[in-house]
């Protein structure tokens, strides 16, 4: 009985923290949107990490995205195979990269390799007083830090993503006609047939919205950083799990919404 | 004029103010010297806003900054310039884009005359010439200076130092205490020093403060802290193990 109600309790708080921390992160966002409108907007800071989170990603990005195809390609054509769908091999590679897999791919990895940077930087800021030097000199941190983050974040996420879905495709195409001999002129039709500019669309919003997620939990992981080096440690791992939970999660719910 | 009205502060369950009663006087140099550790720093940062007090009034020229928003601190702050003990410069930036910070941020002046205003700054720190250098790429000592510059950008109205000279070698200790008095006397601003150096101490304090167990337990011009009959006092001045300050 006890040991019941102590698990509940423990349960109860969990719950509670959580539901705290969901809190701040809304307020933190709210603020950020505060920020975004009232001049002036930092566009040097904006141009910097849209390189940073964009530009520097497009080779993980490609990279992903095309074996994500090429093994897409090799599964359905051996699950279409016993019925001879063959040709259907292509729309299915091109309806799961716009959907779903070109998304949440890309959004996995910019937050390893991005948002995971932008709780470790800003965490780092926090710790050696460089945070507190911007307040010190009247200068508000959510603009200069957070806003061109996330800025360039939901700009960047649909631009990758668009990049992934192309090469996911390249690579279906690469695995289904050259090497596994599907006809390429049904592969082709097939895909222009089953697949919509609403497909496209409709994962770019997903896109747009995780990189939203993932430029919002690493800033608010690292600017509430505490604790020296250990610290900045802590805040790097907590940014990338509750990011990538949180953008597996509303996956689901985008999907339910859009499709 | 900041006065800090019995300022009560603590993290968690440790105590670090505990009613602490202080004024800066303008136009003086106020040193604030204790024990480290003992929250001087803490101190320092309720002065500008940085940290609220759990009670008591922060008082800075008639306004009490406890209870002001984001907008009306903000104000308040440009009248100040800060040196952190760590200088915390923006890593991400260069020496010159660090010093030009706050005239970029708050002036509207040109390009040119920034990066002249940086150049000036910067040789009267001595470091000429380093405008390009990352701050990784500066020895402790450098950072603290370029820091300096920083914090006298904008030729603010109230200065505070968070220990200037530590890590200094003597010679260079004493051009920052050069500085320091020749910027007071100059420009007729403010100073709020943290300071352990007691041959500083004496030298640019106008008024010493001893922050001891959360309170100013000492007050008072050089020449009376020198004759002071406080243990506390005499024990930090003479360097000595024995006496009320414990080591832990
Ligand atoms: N932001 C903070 N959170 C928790 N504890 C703090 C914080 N800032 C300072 N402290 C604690 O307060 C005490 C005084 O620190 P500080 O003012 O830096 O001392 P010093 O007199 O050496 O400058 C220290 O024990 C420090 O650990
Ligand atoms: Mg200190």
């Amino acid at each position: 009985m006890n040991r019941i109600s102590i698990a509940l309790d423990n349960f109860g708080r969990a719950v509670l923290s959580n539901v705290e921390e969901m809190g701040k992160i809304l307020l933190l966002f709210v603020s950020t949107l505060v920020w975004m409108v009232r001049p002036p907007l930092k566009v040097r800071l904006i141009f910097k990490q849209m390189e940073f989170v964009g530009v520097k990603s497009i080779y993980v990005v490609v990279l992903t995205g095309t074996f994500t195809g090429m093994v897409l390609a090799l599964q359905s054509y051996y699950g279409f195979r016993m019925f001879s769908a063959e040709s259907l091999v292509g729309s299915t590679v091109a309806l799961s990269m716009t959907r779903e897999l070109g998304p949440v791919l890309t959004a996995l990895m910019v937050t390893a390799r991005a948002g995971s940077a932008m709780a470790a930087e800003l965490g780092t800021m926090r710790v050696t007083e460089q945070i507190d030097a911007l307040y010190v000199m009247a200068a508000n941190p959510v603009k200069h830090l957070i806003v061109p983050r996330i800025v360039a974040s939901v700009f960047m996420l649909p631009i990758l993503t668009i990049v992934s879905d192309f090469m996911g495709i390249m690579g279906g195409y690469f695995v289904g006609v050259t090497i596994l001999n599907i006809n390429e002129g049904s592969f082709v039709r097939n895909i222009t047939r089953y697949v919509d500019l609403d497909d496209l669309y409709n994962g770019l919003i997903k896109a747009a919205v995780f990189g939203l997620i993932l430029s919002l939990v690493g800033c608010y992981k690292g600017f509430n950083t505490s604790g020296g080096a250990e610290g900045v440690g802590r805040a790097t791992t907590e940014a990338v799990v509750l990011s990538s939970i949180t953008i597996l999660i509303s996956d689901y719910f985008l999907t339910a919404i859009m499709f | 004029m900041i006065e800090l009205i019995d300022i009560h502060k603590s993290f968690g369950s440790q105590k670090v103010l505990d009613g602490l009663n202080l004024t800066i006087e303008d136009g003086r140099t106020t040193v604030i010297i204790g024990k480290s550790g003992g929250g001087k720093s803490v101190l320092l940062k309720h002065m500008i806003g940085l940290l609220r007090p759990d009670s008591g009034r922060v008082i800075v020229d008639g306004v009490d900054i406890t209870r002001l928003g984001d907008k009306e601190l903000n104000e308040v702050r440009k009248k100040f310039g800060m040196l952190f003990q760590e200088a915390a410069l923006f890593d991400s930036m260069n020496v010159e884009e660090n010093v030009a910070f706050p005239l970029r941020e708050h002036t509207k002046k040109k390009d040119s005359e920034i990066r002249e205003i940086v150049r000036e700054r910067l040789s009267a720190v001595g470091l000429p010439g380093v405008e390009k250098k990352m701050p990784s790429e500066l020895s402790g000592g450098m950072r603290k200076r370029v820091g300096l510059a920083r914090a006298l950008a904008m030729q603010p109205r109230i200065i505070l130092f968070d220990e200037p000279t530590t890590g200094l070698d003597p010679v260079m200790t004493e051009a920052i205490n050069e500085l320091i008095i020749r910027t007071q006397k100059n420009f007729d601003v403010t100073c709020v020093v943290i300071s352990h150096d007691v041959g500083s101490i004496f030298k640019i304090g106008h008024t010493i403060a001893m922050l001891y167990e959360g309170k100013i337990v000492e007050y008072g011009a050089p020449e009376e802290i020198r004759k002071s009959e406080n243990p506390v006092m005499h024990q930090f001045l003479a360097g000595s193990l024995e006496g009320p300050i414990s080591i832990m």
